[in-house]
């Protein structure tokens, strides 16, 4: 089964086309890596996906639930918030610049949502959110505050933060971007062994080694269109003369 | 004299704390008046702001204690001066408070509201848990120094004849001749607001946990 497929996306701001039209499915276990220029729409898209933006055309539908298709007036629909709500559920989303809560320990940013949106008990939240923060190697720092810790170490609460909910599908938006490269490192490597455990995940990057490795299929974005994609080893050795150039920048 | 001054005291004290606990709840409401996306509810909250930081707070009291027999000829009993003092001090520190508030929420950054979003908290619970104790933090400064200034304003209630500790003085300064209970009345409010920058000062501080 399809946990994500998205039906000929539109968006545009104002009178400015950002997505012409793009589909996309990503089956359960599969980890995608979208790349392209800055510009391209690789965020919209994604805030499109996790419904941060509404689209102004196309169908969502997460776990074969509908989120969103088109109405007869030619608009975007909707579907009632009581199933937005249960739909929510299924993703999670990693912020570029993680958008932790300041006023939030780093244990409470990680058990909070569990216990205030699902409801779980506290005892419970807060003993997954420890084993959670264990797994991310931020065991010691459970009292610490998101302004006491490295950007790698904010970065890896985020995505603790993110999984305490039990998402099916996790988003990310340029994790590593904010980040020193030396920190990068340290993120990827949470990234990869979330990828080890089969979690499906949408990622947009500029690191291409990281997408190479990782990745079960590698989409190129440019001008709010997917370009290209196909497997790592496809995409690396395309003809495609744009996609040549742009993996070609950033390897080197 | 002191028994006079120490009940001129006692009811400042109370006209101060009665604004802050009324006011502070009713300007947070008119701030979200003034941000609504209802175009008459904002242009309505805006006006008002306008009006009770553009005008005089002591003729804002006088208007509320008079306007009941002026407007509408309701007899003014001398219960109700206590009682329209309380009403104007709200209604203008409540426009102030708003401004500040509206300041405050306008600073947060969209990223908080999103990721909120995006781990499934509710609209009321975003803004309570998440973006309202962050506003606190930020808006202390500027609620500091509403505050001290409220603590000197609370003098104003004289001209409805509200013994406060300021009316007080001066009936006392006027029958004995002497300088003494002004210079008592200047000491109580230096001393009121030493007492009031303490304790924002180590509310602050206990803020000072992160960023
Ligand atoms: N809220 C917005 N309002 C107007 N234009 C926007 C908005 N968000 C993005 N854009 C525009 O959409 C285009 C694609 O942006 P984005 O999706 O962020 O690209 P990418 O993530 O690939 O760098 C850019 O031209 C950007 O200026
Ligand atoms: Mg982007």
């Amino acid at each position: 089964m399809n946990l994500l497929e998205i039906k000929n996306l539109k968006k545009s701001y104002g009178g400015l086309t950002v997505i012409e039209d793009i589909s996309l499915s990503v089956a359960e276990g599969e980890v995608v890596s979208i790349i392209g220029p800055s510009g391209s729409g690789k965020s919209t898209l994604l805030r499109c996906a996790t419904m941060l933006e509404k689209m102004n055309g196309g169908e969502l539908t997460y776990l074969s639930e509908k989120a969103a298709w088109n109405g007869s007036d030619g608009k975007c629909v909707y579907a009632p918030s009581k199933d937005l709500k249960r739909i929510h559920g299924y993703y999670g989303l990693v912020f570029q610049n993680f958008n932790l809560f300041p006023h939030f320990s780093v244990l409470k940013n990680v058990m909070d949502a569990p216990v205030s949106v699902q409801g779980i008990p506290k005892a419970e939240a807060e003993k997954t959110a420890r084993q959670l923060l264990a797994r991310l190697g931020l065991a010691d720092k459970a009292d610490a505050y998101p302004c006491q810790l490295s950007g790698g170490q904010q970065q890896r609460v985020s995505i603790a933060r993110a999984l305490a909910l039990n998402p099916k599908i996790l988003f990310f938006d340029e994790p590593t971007s904010a980040l020193d490269p030396e920190l990068t490192v340290e993120v990827l490597k949470v990234i990869r062994s979330l990828a080890e455990q089969k979690m499906t995940m949408i990622i947009v990057t500029h690191e291409m080694q990281f997408a190479k490795e990782l990745s079960d299929r590698i989409i190129f974005m440019e001008e709010g269109r997917i370009q290209a994609q196909g497997t790592p080893d496809e995409l690396f050795s395309t003809e495609n003369a744009r996609v040549r150039e742009f993996i070609g920048k950033l390897t080197n | 004299m002191l028994q006079q001054l120490g009940a001129g005291m006692v009811v400042s004290a109370e006209i101060f704390f009665l604004t802050l606990i009324l006011s502070l709840p009713l300007g947070l409401v008119l701030s979200f008046g003034r941000m609504s996306k209802n175009r008459l509810i904002r242009a309505v909250s805006k006006v008002y702001i306008s009006v009770m930081r553009g005008t005089p707070l002591m003729l804002q009291l006088m208007v509320v204690y008079f306007g009941p027999f002026y407007l509408f000829g309701i007899k003014i009993t001398s219960s109700y001066r206590f009682v329209a003092v309380i009403i104007g001090f709200v209604l203008n520190y409540a426009a102030y408070f708003a401004e500040i508030y509206r300041g405050g929420i306008e600073s947060m950054a969209i990223g908080q509201y999103e990721a909120a979003k995006i781990l499934g908290y509710s609209k009321v619970q975003t803004f309570f848990k998440i973006i309202f104790p962050q506003v606190v933090k930020r808006i202390l400064p500027p609620v500091t120094n509403e505050v001290i200034t409220l603590v000197k304003d609370t003098s104003l209630a004289f001209v409805i004849a509200v013994s406060e500790m300021f009316t007080s003085a001066k009936a006392i300064a006027a029958a004995q001749t002497t300088m003494v209970p002004f210079v008592i009345a200047g000491i109580f409010y230096y001393v009121f607001n030493l007492l009031v920058a303490f304790v924002m000062e180590k509310l602050e501080k206990k803020l000072d946990y992160y960023r």
